[in-house]
């Protein structure tokens, strides 16, 4: 009994057939909804169905007003229609900038917010910040993900690969022990994905709410159980650069809808 | 408070007779009041009690919601188009406060 069960779990521990790895990335990336059932993906597909839409559309009516508190410029007064001045904005975060630090959509959403506009950065996880980011990178949809690794963010990207590597949390485990070597299996109801953030922001039935990638980062945390770090936080900040890279290539679908 | 954000999809215009589908969502919590937070205390129910829609100020679907419709509800239909005009949406909260969408068809 106990030699035949054993020997049926050197044969389940065979058949995992890690994906193929290149240099620290899939060769071939596949987006999170590749993992999902065939309904949610139909769900994120039909745009008049995705409720990640109505982030986009409230992100568009913040777009064009002032926020409260601030010296009266809208997001519009200096970028204009969204459509040409945000498009392709999004493949290419995080981006560090002129200051040296690593930015994402929601960071630089901010930087607006309180340099610019003179207004109260927004808490992250607010909808009306979830609404901006995921209008600004719904202007990217269809475009290739493609960040900036080399010079100034090349000691971010190492931090996020060191992260992204490194076994954490009371399950002694690392991201890539599932996300690269256990792709496709499942884990209880799920299938496991590459990890990859092509789709977010994201609707998450779960949730029942719009979600930013660093709320579903500090899920994995959680997971592992890991410390949860900020939203917002540098190393998740680091983390989602890497992330990206690993999905260069990949068009971006956001709003994605994930159960 | 603010106006809730919706989305409406509707064919602009149609024929005479056609059916046509329209499809419908709306930005809400839909707390069902059965849940508590993290202290214990009951959340407060706040759900949408009725979506309607009038086409040249008839009624031609009405929906009563209740606490098992899920966040952010999408509700799909489809009606006769008959003449040009307006349909108007209304999501009404159980506290009274409607969300209004107006949108236009051209009939052929």
């Amino acid at each position: 009994m106990h030699a035949r069960a054993y020997a049926l779990l050197s044969a389940a521990a065979l058949a995992v057939t890690p994906i193929a790895v290149a240099g620290g990335r899939p060769e071939t990336p596949r987006p999170g909804s590749d993992f999902q059932s065939e309904e949610t993906r139909a769900l994120q597909n039909d745009e008049a169905r995705n409720p990640g839409m109505l982030w986009v559309e409230s992100g568009s009516l913040s777009w064009n007003a002032a926020p409260d508190g601030g010296n009266g410029k809208s997001c519009s007064s200096c970028h204009g229609n969204a459509a040409q001045s945000m498009k392709g904005v999004a493949a290419k975060h995080p981006l560090v900038y002129a200051d040296g630090k690593l930015l994402n959509i929601e960071a630089r959403i901010n930087l607006c917010r309180t340099e610019q506009q003179g207004a109260k950065a927004l808490a992250y996880e607010s909808n009306e910040l979830l609404g901006l980011t995921a209008f600004v990178t719904y202007q990217s949809r269809g475009m290739a993900k493609s960040v900036s690794i080399d010079g100034a963010a090349k000691p971010f990207f190492e931090r996020g690969k060191a992260f992204f590597e490194t076994k954490q949390g009371q399950l002694d485990l690392a991201c890539t022990q599932c996300h690269d070597d256990l792709t496709g299996r499942n884990l209880r109801g799920d299938k496991i994905s590459q990890g990859q953030t092509n789709g977010w922001p994201t609707y998450r039935l779960e949730w029942q709410t719009m979600g930013s990638l660093h709320r579903r980062l500090r899920a994995c945390s959680l997971g592992v159980r890991a410390e949860q770090l900020p939203a917002g936080s540098p190393e998740y900040t680091a983390l989602e650069l890497y992330l990206a890279w690993r999905g260069t290539g990949l068009r971006l679908e956001s709003p994605g809808v994930r159960r | 408070m603010a106006v809730l954000p919706t989305r409406i999809v509707m064919p602009p215009q149609a024929k005479k007779g056609d059916i046509i589908e329209i499809k419908t969502l709306i930005q809400h919590i839909m707390e069902t009041g059965f849940r508590r937070d993290d202290v214990g205390k009951p959340v407060p129910r706040d759900i949408i009690g009725t979506f309607v829609v009038t086409y040249n100020g008839a009624e031609i679907f009405k929906a009563d919601l209740n606490p098992g419709v899920a966040a952010n509800p999408y509700i799909a239909f489809s009606t006769i188009a008959t003449e040009s005009g307006e349909l108007v949406f209304t999501w009404t909260d159980e506290k009274g406060q409607a969300t209004i969408e107006r949108r236009k068809i051209a009939v052929t």
